[in-house]
């Protein structure tokens, strides 16, 4: 079992300097010079030179890098070319509403999704599997920021109960979380339900209504803990799609996270923000993978056996 | 003397209601179990006995439905019991194993606690007594290291130990009849010895009753008392097992164990019943085995036999031994 | 399991389903999945009016005429003018040109790519493998939205870019499927009989392997339409993919955002038509699906 976490450990650690590198090299192959292309066209050639120094830009790819790099290493992101802070300070003020929003949304849509997903199992076929299975497909199909937007004139704009835009308060949160869980719950709906019904297939749910359980005791201790491992590496994915979702939510709603922070960042045209953001949230969900995947090492025991 | 049945299943009809109609899988059963004996029921795949023994269990796989007929436990009706009433009875009247000790136990849960769970759902003990209660079963049903295999999970033990396993579980709440399904027909044949005389053993210990499916007539004849054979969901030959291996009436019984005495003989050629099983869809008015009988005359598809005494407590349903066409109808 | 042994007839319909022909599966398709079919017929609507647009509509994607903004829905313009004064009906039938081709180019693109990728590490194995599915671990290691967004930054804005940031993207999911099912082929006896006999490996995976990719190629590519069509919308919507003076469905909701307490349709127009044409790929997508691989059926 540790074998194996390792071994894990060891290809997250290859996929994280993969991912640095390629943000690296995709922010300085732009055509023509990076600097010119931050600053407007009508900058003339000493002042792209000094901000080309400021940066570092002017020095060779490979001291870029190992700059980039080593400094990555100690939390260091380099200085936002826009607004003139250290992008470790941005990132940090900016990420406890990211992460408050997309644990409020991840809540939102596991609840919703695998109740529905349950439900609509347990009357498959039935009016309540249509409503359900409906409504999820209505759930994946929707642009996040339609739904946001949605959201934001009926029950911020018309009814008044919850705040538009802005704010700091749980409140605040609530429909940012709805908009972004809305399009998770769909899917996990539909694969809680799909891979419930196998499972329900299976001998050992014989076994255990033979043993004399209620069909919610099946469901609830034999079913739903073999259901949950494929929801589960699913889930790990949400969290990318949850943050890239983000993205939107935040820009609809004006929360300043992260997503909001890589959209100023690229219409700042800034290189060391854009970078950092990225960055740093690839890393977040990487890391966020390797912590599902040991759980389901954990939760399943022919996985933890085998190494 | 009144013989004492533990199970009496009357004129029990199952059926899957497809799409495309009705698929009659069994078909006015009637089978009996004394008290403390063995009985076993026979046949090819698809011949209803499983559908049988998992109606008795009232767990019917979509789109299966009991469609008539009783079932007795001890005079109690379990037709007509409400799914909770059900649930008391199954696990703690009546056990059942399955088929496939690899898929019947649960992958993510230790088997220690699978078992001790039938215990908690039926008796109203604590966790701690039930574990214990666990173990001592174990130790009965002959697996040894008994606190080590409580912690291990299912793909840890071979397929022998997986279905001790289950039969403890299936005995930990001493039921009044154990149905065995195919109990050992994924297992190695010394494994199968084995598994085959705990459970006599444990009926021997205990009094309880056991119904086996098999369609190995080997196991049959180790284990049962009585024996029903079971053809196209009808019950077409019952007797004795004395009886029914030394004297055969209905051409399909003769058929299933010249295929198999064969082999003990020695002859060159394994007889084989000639044909497949029919399909359920399309069965004929009169007997459903007409098709593959070397005897079949030629009313025998429009005409279905009845079940007929030929002696004390053996039954055939075949023309041959009605003693005549104008007896056909009862 | 008792069933299947109890009851072959119960199942026949799924045995014949395995040697099926493409044709026959849409076939059954047709017959048994009203929804599917309803699906393809509201994409086929959506062709129409991208081809035909200029046909369905007297006015230009771009016409400003700043003295009929922000009309509301009248007989002259069917859903009302936005800021500028351009009729939004007729930027929405513009608009499925741009939706439609986003959907189907770039995802054509890194199928094909995928597919190719995905074979080759799958076939050859050791270090290409291993190299192969390290980059791709990479790719898929980003949110989508993020990389895509880099990826347009560094390209520039513009329709092509949308395609190359779309594709690039979307490639590594493929390839990973497109391997493992590579994987397992390979260990089937008529690669293996191929092998034996001699069959050139480049033969071998064109003709046993690729073919036999096909099916889940097929369900790949209708499932990964509706998301890049939401893709292309979202980086529309954040004012890094197609850009004024343009017609796409992000961008309308985008500019009309600011008017959105004032004249809802402006945004909501677009959003309907994007999720009704995702809704109509993810049915059509469902119902292939349930066709074509038997292992996934519902």
């Amino acid at each position: 079992m540790l074998k194996s976490i390792a071994s894990r450990i060891g290809q997250t650690l290859i996929v994280i300097v993969g991912v640095a590198m390629l943000i690296f090299f995709l922010l300085r192959i732009v055509p023509g010079n990076a600097v010119a292309t931050m600053m407007s066209e009508h900058a003339d050639a000493a002042t792209i030179a000094r901000i080309s120094a400021e940066l570092g830009l002017d020095k060779p790819w490979y001291v870029q890098f190992w700059i980039y790099i080593t400094g990555a290493l100690h939390g260091d992101f380099g200085t936002s070319y826009a607004l003139h802070r250290p992008v470790k300070e941005l990132l940090l003020l900016s990420f406890p509403n990211t992460v408050k929003l997309a644990v409020l949304a991840a809540l939102v849509a596991w609840i919703i999704g695998v109740l529905a997903g349950i439900v609509a199992a347990q009357k498959k076929n039935g009016f309540l599997d249509r409503i359900f299975m409906g409504f999820s497909l209505l759930g994946v199909s929707m642009p996040v920021f339609m739904v946001a937007m949605i959201l934001q004139y009926t029950i911020a704009y018309k009814l008044h109960w919850l705040p538009i835009s802005g704010g700091d308060s749980l409140k605040c949160f609530i429909l940012p979380a709805i908009a972004l869980g809305w399009n998770s719950a769909g899917s996990i709906a539909r694969l809680t339900r799909s891979t419930l019904l196998e499972v329900l297939q299976e001998d050992y749910i014989d076994t255990a209504r033979a043993k004399g359980r209620s069909q919610m005791g099946v469901i609830v201790l034999h079913a739903l803990r073999n259901a949950m491992l494929p929801v589960l590496t699913m889930m790990a994915l949400q969290l990318s799609s949850l943050l890239s979702g983000a993205v939107i939510t935040e820009t609809v709603f004006g929360i300043n996270g992260i997503g909001r922070l890589a959209v100023d960042a690229i219409s700042g045209r800034d290189i060391p923000l854009l970078q950092g953001t990225v960055l740093f949230t690839t890393v977040l969900v990487v890391l966020g993978n390797l912590v599902a995947d040991c759980l389901y090492t954990v939760l399943d025991p022919r996985i933890r056996k085998e190494a | 003397m009144e013989q004492e049945y533990t199970l009496q299943i009357e004129n029990l009809r199952s059926s899957f209601l497809t799409d495309n109609g009705e698929v009659k899988a069994v078909n006015e059963v009637s089978i009996n179990v004394p008290k403390g004996s063995i009985v076993g029921i026979v046949g090819e795949s698809g011949c209803g006995k499983s559908m049988t023994a998992r109606s008795v269990m009232r767990l019917l796989k979509y789109p299966g439905k009991i469609m008539g007929g009783s079932i007795l436990l001890e005079g109690k009706d379990l037709t007509q019991l409400s799914e909770k009433e059900m649930q008391s009875v199954r696990g703690g009247e009546i056990s059942m194993i399955f088929q496939e000790p690899m898929t019947s136990l649960n992958p993510v849960v230790k088997v220690g606690k699978q078992v001790s769970e039938a215990a908690m759902l039926h008796q109203n003990i604590s966790a701690a007594e039930a574990k214990e209660l666990v173990l001592e079963i174990f130790r009965r049903v002959g697996i040894s290291e008994a606190e080590k295999r409580y912690e291990s999970f299912p793909h840890q033990l071979s397929g022998g130990l997986r279905q001790r396993v289950m039969i403890a579980m299936a005995m930990i709440c001493r039921p009044k009849l154990l149905i065995a399904d195919e109990p050992t027909t994924a297992l190695d044949v010394t494994v199968e010895a084995q598994i085959l005389k705990l459970m006599k053993q444990l009926r021997d210990e205990t009094g309880m009753s056991i119904i086996i499916i098999s369609h190995n007539l080997g196991v049959i004849a180790e284990l049962c008392d009585y024996v029903y054979v079971m053809y196209a969901g009808r019950v077409v030959e019952e007797a004795d097992v004395f009886t029914l291996f030394e004297s055969p009436r209905h051409p399909y019984t003769k058929g299933l164990l010249n295929s198999v005495s064969a082999l003990e003989l020695e002859q060159e050629r394994l007889e084989t019943i000639p044909g497949s099983v029919p399909n359920l869809r399309r069965l004929p008015a009169g007997c459903a085995f007409c098709a593959r009988c070397a005897y079949a005359m030629e009313y025998c598809p429009e005409q279905l036999p009845q079940l007929q005494e030929v002696a004390h407590g053996h039954r055939v349903r075949c023309h041959l031994v009605e003693g005549g066409a104008a007896n056909g109808e009862e | 399991m008792h069933e299947e042994q109890l009851n072959p007839t119960l199942h026949s319909e799924e045995i014949i389903g395995e040697a099926e022909t493409f044709k026959n599966q849409l076939l059954r398709l047709k017959r048994e999945n009203k929804l599917a079919v309803f699906s393809a017929f509201v994409i086929f609507l959506f062709i129409l009016a991208a081809v035909f647009a200029p046909l369905l509509t007297p006015y230009g994607y771009a016409d400003e005429d700043i003295m009929n903004r922000l009309q509301p829905p009248s007989s002259e313009h069917w859903l009302g003018t936005d800021d500028a004064g351009r009729d939004v009906f007729t930027r929405l039938l513009y608009g499925a040109r741009i939706s439609l081709a986003v959907g189907i180019i770039p995802t054509m693109i890194s199928i094909l790519f995928g597919a190719m990728v995905g074979i080759i590490a799958g076939f050859v194995g050791g270090k290409v493998d291993a190299v192969i599915m390290r980059i791709a671990d990479v790719m898929l290691a980003f949110p989508s939205m993020l990389l895509a967004m880099v990826i347009m930054y560094t390209l520039g804005d513009g329709i092509i870019n949308i395609f190359l940031a779309l594709a690039l993207v979307n490639w590594a999911s493929v390839a990973r499927v497109v391997r493992s099912e590579t994987l397992a082929l390979k260990k089937s006896e008529y690669v293996e009989a191929a092998r034996c006999i001699g069959v050139k490996q480049r033969v071998i995976m064109m003709r046993h392997i690729l073919p036999n990719c096909l099916p889940s190629m097929i369900v790949l590519f209708t499932l990964n339409i509706p998301s890049s069509i939401l893709a292309e919308s979202s980086l529309s919507f954040l004012g890094v993919g197609i850009q004024l003076p343009q017609a796409a469905w992000g961008l309308m909701v985008n500019t009309g955002r600011q008017f959105f307490y004032s004249h809802p349709w402006l945004s909501l127009a677009p959003s309907i038509a994007i999720m009704i044409i995702v809704m109509a790929f993810n049915f059509l997508g469902d119902g292939l699906r349930d066709v074509m691989d038997p292992h996934l059926k519902k």
